[in-house]
């Protein structure tokens, strides 16, 4: 069993008394962290490096204004860390921040990462109409009692990926009885024992999956097949009718934290009309639809970046019109999964099935 | 001329292996469909899945690449790229419920021209069977 750290008190407490341990003893330089902005109720990922400024820092805050992987791509893309700082993320947020630095977009070098056994994150909108405070003693009661809590992002509800896979420490906080009066930080890592000692705190060993946790991941999993039902995109029929609402915003794509492309096909000239469509189609189908493309945005991103979709909802949550982006893609992209036997996120020493192949696989393909 | 349904097939022809073997099967006077649109590609690592679901959405009835056999890539390695394409491609055809056997990969080399004839014959009288891509009428994509 994992060593762990138990405080007494509930978790993001807990956690906000670990980051000021680590951060008045000079052990880090900076925490990453969500941060309440001000009194209108916006949250932001923040870097912070002052004691006084920690004191708003939300680190177990149920909502996603961006996902963190992204945020961290920005900080650590073009130079590495070179002070050490404690990075608080989600299992998703860390699974993007993997897929980026397998794609050469960022940089754990300094990092001390830091995720939570996840309850799940509120929508968006719930931030600013202040709804989710509202909820967040329900939310508390549900996440100790290991059930999904009905106010969270459908993603959230249909993740089973709730357990970090390789953080440094893990926070455990959903499905823990003892969340509202204590909780553990599971040292996973010799980097997380270094960073914990000293820190307040008894050490103990606690499991990181313990059989309590059970119930929740079969609830998730039950939810997810529930979600894949809900939606429909079965053939050409299907298609048009979930994704006939698209304004072509792109906003899916600009919060994906695996779209990390300067220059995105989807936003270059190519993908405008041309003249010779704008005569000829018209012709053969009796009209043309504009913005045109939809389909083919959507259906060309899901071939570029669906498998290594990590299932963060951040698409579905932007936009506008409620399509079920991440829904789609995450749907696509557990079967995508499944062929190239690949987990987002798991190691980042692992390639990324599209940028690498071995000689003797898939032998039918081309011998028909 | 009959009026029988014509399909239209775009295909994608590696440089180096298919398109020379597409010149074979010309040269040797074999008998190839007229269905077959052929584009030049340098590479069939260079078809991106874009290129085939573009085709596919805009109503061609069937989408080829073509490309050297496993180990003769003039590139080395981008005909083992195109395969997982082509796999990754199958994949989300068959998830969201699309027509799969629209589109396909097929190693033709250089010296190949009858079997550069024969997948496209054969293909293109698959494709007369499965009629035309219900995309070619709509006006959504």
């Amino acid at each position: 069993m994992p060593k762990a750290l138990k405080m007494d008190v509930e978790a993001s407490q807990g956690v906000k008394n670990f980051l000021k341990h680590l951060l008045e003893s000079g052990k880090v330089k900076g925490v990453f962290a969500l941060k309440k902005m001000n009194d209108s109720g916006a949250v932001s990922y923040s870097l912070i490096t002052s004691v006084e400024e920690l004191a708003s820092a939300e680190p177990l805050m149920p909502l996603m204004p961006e996902n963190a992987g992204q945020a961290l791509s920005r900080l650590t893309v073009k130079e590495a860390l070179k002070e050490p700082v404690a990075a608080v993320l989600r299992p998703c947020e860390l699974r993007a921040f993997t897929e980026l630095v397998k794609r050469v977009q960022g940089s754990e070098d300094n990092l001390l990462l830091i995720s939570p056994i996840c309850a799940g994150v509120f929508p968006l909108s719930s931030a600013t109409d202040g709804s989710w405070e509202k909820q967040m003693a329900s939310y508390a009661e549900s996440s100790r009692e290991g059930k999904i809590h009905p106010g969270v992002r459908k993603m959230c509800q249909a993740c089973t990926s709730f357990i970090p896979g390789r953080a440094d420490i893990t926070v455990a906080f959903a499905g823990r009885k003892d969340t509202g009066s204590s909780c553990h930080l599971i040292l996973d890592t010799p980097r997380g024992e270094e960073f914990a000692q000293g820190a307040p705190g008894t050490p103990e060993t606690v499991e990181k999956e313990p059989a309590e946790l059970a119930p929740l991941r079969e609830a998730r999993a039950a939810r997810r097949s529930e979600v894949f039902k809900e939606i429909d995109v079965q053939g050409q029929k299907g298609l048009i009718k979930t994704f006939a609402p698209c304004l072509g915003c792109h906003g899916c794509m600009h919060v994906c934290p695996i779209c990390h492309c300067v220059l995105c096909v989807f936003d270059s000239k190519m993908y405008e009309l041309q003249p010779w469509s704008i005569e000829s189609e018209p012709e053969s189908k009796g009209g043309i639809r504009v913005p045109s493309g939809t389909l083919f945005f959507h259906l060309g991103r899901m071939a570029h970046m669906a498998v290594s979709c990590v299932n963060c909802g951040m698409c579905s949550d932007v936009c506008p019109v409620n399509i079920p982006v991440s829904e789609v893609f995450s749907m696509v992209g557990d079967q995508l999964q499944k062929v190239f036997e690949y987990v987002p996120g798991r190691d980042v020493e692992e390639s990324v099935p599209s940028g690498t192949y071995k000689e003797d696989e898939f032998a039918g393909i081309g011998e028909q | 001329m009959s009026d029988a349904y014509n399909p239209r097939i775009v295909g994608f022809l590696c440089n180096w292996c298919a398109y020379t073997g597409a010149d074979l099967a010309g040269v040797s006077r074999a008998r190839v469909s007229s269905s077959l649109h052929a584009i030049r590609v340098m590479c069939s690592g260079r078809i991106d899945p874009l290129y085939v679901i573009m085709a596919y959405l805009k109503g061609a009835d069937g989408v080829m690449g073509m490309g050297c056999h496993p180990g003769d890539c003039h590139y080395l390695k981008g005909n083992y790229n195109a395969r997982r394409r082509f796999v990754m491609l199958e994949s989300i055809f068959k998830t969201l419920g699309l027509d799969g056997k629209r589109i396909g990969l097929w190693w033709v080399s250089a010296s190949e021209g009858k079997r550069f004839a024969q997948v496209t014959n054969e293909f293109t009288e698959l494709m007369k069977t499965k009629g035309p891509n219900p995309f070619r009428e709509e006006m959504f994509i």
